[in-house]
């Protein structure tokens, strides 16, 4: 390994990164609206989960006031949405626009929901606790206790480290392919450099950028929701280090051999769409069948998003997220190795 | 003089097409060879074994009589025929990350000056014209002061001016000794610069030897080229082999002086007069005939 010919190829790469102004924006832009976005839905107001269906009704508050349950009208997570007609509130239950239709002036609490619909079933639930007096009830509430940890804590680790597995996947493994097209990588052949020193370089540029890219997004991020770091910001950068350079060498894998964009393309979607529902980006999956969590395992996003969130959310220590640690260093070993022995500079 | 380069039975197959068959030449340290050949005959293809960028399906390449080593990339500079660069980076910027890739790089001061690059150094790569690109891929070729220079259609889409331009690098970078290897589709451009050709045809070397001497070999004599309406006499008693060319006529002759003495003395009208010496373009034709190749 020859290190000055690798810095050239990492400062050669970092300048032309820079230097495409749209792709650079993009890098910054993409997930601080995604969390800015998720941040409105989910973390600013309560998030209504469940749609109500309310007919005849020129208004909430006309609809609402004959029959429909005052428990039910205070429920949390509950969004009423009115109808002119039956007809109307059946076509909205049917397409799954709405979870649960009531009658609002029916004395016996006339309701329709959709079988199909998994939030039909649990809303009609909620419906029916309503209409039970709080004082037959036979369950007795207990809170959590300790530090709240709003959705978008939990949230917020998930997207910077999507937007870090697109950006590597695609920044790395899409660039390389369009370089060996376009014969860009057949002149470096022309040169000593070896295939190690090459994407040893790519490799470095892309976290370089990805690293870059998550202070200036976490601090713009941090200035509207006020992130809760429990443990170290340095075991959250490191693992985020290791996590980027897992995702660039699995990025590196895909593109050691391709010459074509569009077949490249389908490669990437079919490893980065798995990842990122399997990952535990957006919702956790705990309960999901074991097989489910047996395979979101090989893929490093699912190391790095359980190291991060334990220490953002838990206050782990490096101690206690060595485990991640060391996968993320033994993917990223074995990628760069497959790569670089797969590696082919042209067509 | 020694051969920098030996190329032995080399053949390239892809799929059912043989691309290279059978071909086999060497070069001499320090002197210009070119490879000719129509569309498809397989040059760049064999440029592209020799430079150690594709993989030979047969054959053996000697460098200084030795099979190519490492340090081989550290002695040779390529000019492809199509290539890319970062589009990004500057011309200053590009040469810069290419010199360190390298252990006994050129100065770049006296690159640039040499390849005329001062007035694009701060241009991106992506808006540089033909003939600017093709100088900074010279520059590029020569930034690690190599022994074995290769040219691919170095001259290809340059203009009269760029081309005589490069013409003189080429010259330059001859007399400080190095050895260069092109393909060219100009027989003008390898008469004049190349000391050795080879032609090739489907994938075989079918000549190789100094310009001078192909045409010889290859070439009867030159000829005198006079419109018929010159001549006032009957054709077949003209003391020439003779053929009719639309409306010139083409006599030919190995003694240009005698004949054009015959003429006068025939008191034939030579104010439109033309002779034409034969050239490599003539041997090239010749070889490789005049049908259109894809």
């Amino acid at each position: 390994m020859n290190f000055k010919r690798m810095w050239a190829m990492f400062t050669a790469r970092n300048h032309e990164f820079f230097r495409d102004r749209a792709a650079f924006g993009w890098n910054f832009a993409f997930p601080f609206l995604i969390i800015v976005g998720f941040g409105l839905i989910f973390g600013a107001k309560e998030h209504n989960q469940f749609k109500i269906g309310l007919f005849p009704g020129e208004s909430r508050q006309a609809g609402m006031a004959n029959t429909v349950p005052a428990a039910f009208q205070q429920g949390r997570y509950l969004q009423f949405i009115n109808f002119a007609s039956q007809v109307e509130g059946e076509q909205k239950l049917q397409h799954h626009k709405i979870d649960l239709l009531l009658d609002s002036r029916s004395p016996d609490h006339r309701y329709w929901i959709n079988d199909s619909s998994p939030n039909g079933y649990i809303a009609e639930q909620i419906f029916l606790a309503s209409l039970v007096p709080a004082s037959e009830k036979l369950a007795t509430k207990q809170l959590v206790r300790g530090v709240q940890i709003r959705y978008i804590d939990w949230l917020f680790p998930g997207i910077l480290g999507m937007n870090m597995m697109f950006s590597a996947l695609w920044g790395v493994g899409y660039v390389v392919v369009r370089y060996r097209k376009n014969g860009a990588l057949k002149r470096l052949k022309a040169t000593p450099l070896t295939p190690l020193e090459y994407l040893s370089a790519q490799m470095l540029s892309r976290i370089f950028l990805l690293m870059f890219t998550i202070v200036i997004v976490w601090i713009g991020s941090h200035l509207i929701f006020k992130f809760q770091v429990h443990g170290s910001y340095g075991a959250l950068a490191l693992i985020f280090f290791l996590g980027g350079l897992s995702l660039c060498s699995m990025g590196l894998v895909l593109a050691a051999r391709g010459t074509s964009e569009e077949f490249t393309s389908g490669i990437l979607n079919f490893v980065s769409w798995p990842m990122m529902f399997l990952s535990e980006v957006w919702f956790s999956l705990e309960g999901s069948p074991v097989w489910v969590q047996t395979l979101a395992k090989i893929f490093p996003l699912t190391h790095l998003l359980t190291g991060a969130r334990k220490i953002m959310n838990e206050g782990a220590s490096l101690v206690d997220v060595q485990r991640e640690c060391l996968i993320l260093v033994i993917i990223t070993i074995i990628s760069l190795t497959i790569a670089a022995r797969l590696f082919s500079w042209n067509k | 003089m020694n051969h920098i380069l030996e190329v032995r039975k080399l053949s390239k197959v892809f799929g059912r097409n043989k691309a290279v068959n059978d071909a086999s030449f060497a070069v001499k340290d320090g002197i210009c060879f070119g490879l000719l050949g129509p569309n498809g005959a397989g040059k760049s293809t064999t440029m592209e074994i020799i430079e150690d960028i594709i993989a030979p399906s047969s054959g053996d390449i000697l460098y200084k009589g030795l099979p190519r080593k490492a340090s081989f990339r550290e002695e040779i500079g390529i000019q492809f025929q199509r290539t890319s660069l970062l589009n990004f980076l500057s011309v200053a910027e590009t040469l810069s990350s290419f010199q360190q890739l390298y252990q006994n790089p050129e100065d770049l001061d006296l690159l640039i000056e040499r390849c005329d690059l001062t007035p694009i150094l701060t241009r991106r790569n992506d808006q540089l014209s033909g003939g600017q690109l093709q100088r900074l891929m010279l520059a590029l070729a020569l930034i690690n002061r190599p022994h074995l220079v290769f040219l691919d259609e170095p001259s290809t889409g340059l203009d009269p001016q760029s081309r005589r331009n490069l013409w003189d690098i080429v010259l330059q970078i001859k007399a400080e000794g190095k050895t260069i290897i092109m393909t060219t589709h100009s027989m003008e451009e390898a008469e004049y610069l190349c000391d050795e050709v080879a032609i090739m045809d489907a994938g075989s070397i079918i000549a190789w030897d100094t310009p001078a001497r192909l045409i010889q070999s290859h070439c009867q004599g030159s000829s005198i080229l006079l419109p018929e309406a010159a001549f006032k006499m009957n054709l077949d008693d003209l003391p020439f082999q003779w053929k009719r060319r639309d409306k010139t006529i083409v006599l030919e002759t190995s003694q240009i002086h005698e004949g054009l003495n015959t003429l006068l003395q025939l008191n034939i009208d030579l104010t439109e007069l033309a002779v034409h010496t034969p050239n490599l373009e003539d041997v090239f034709l010749g070889l490789t005939g005049k049908g259109l190749r894809d």
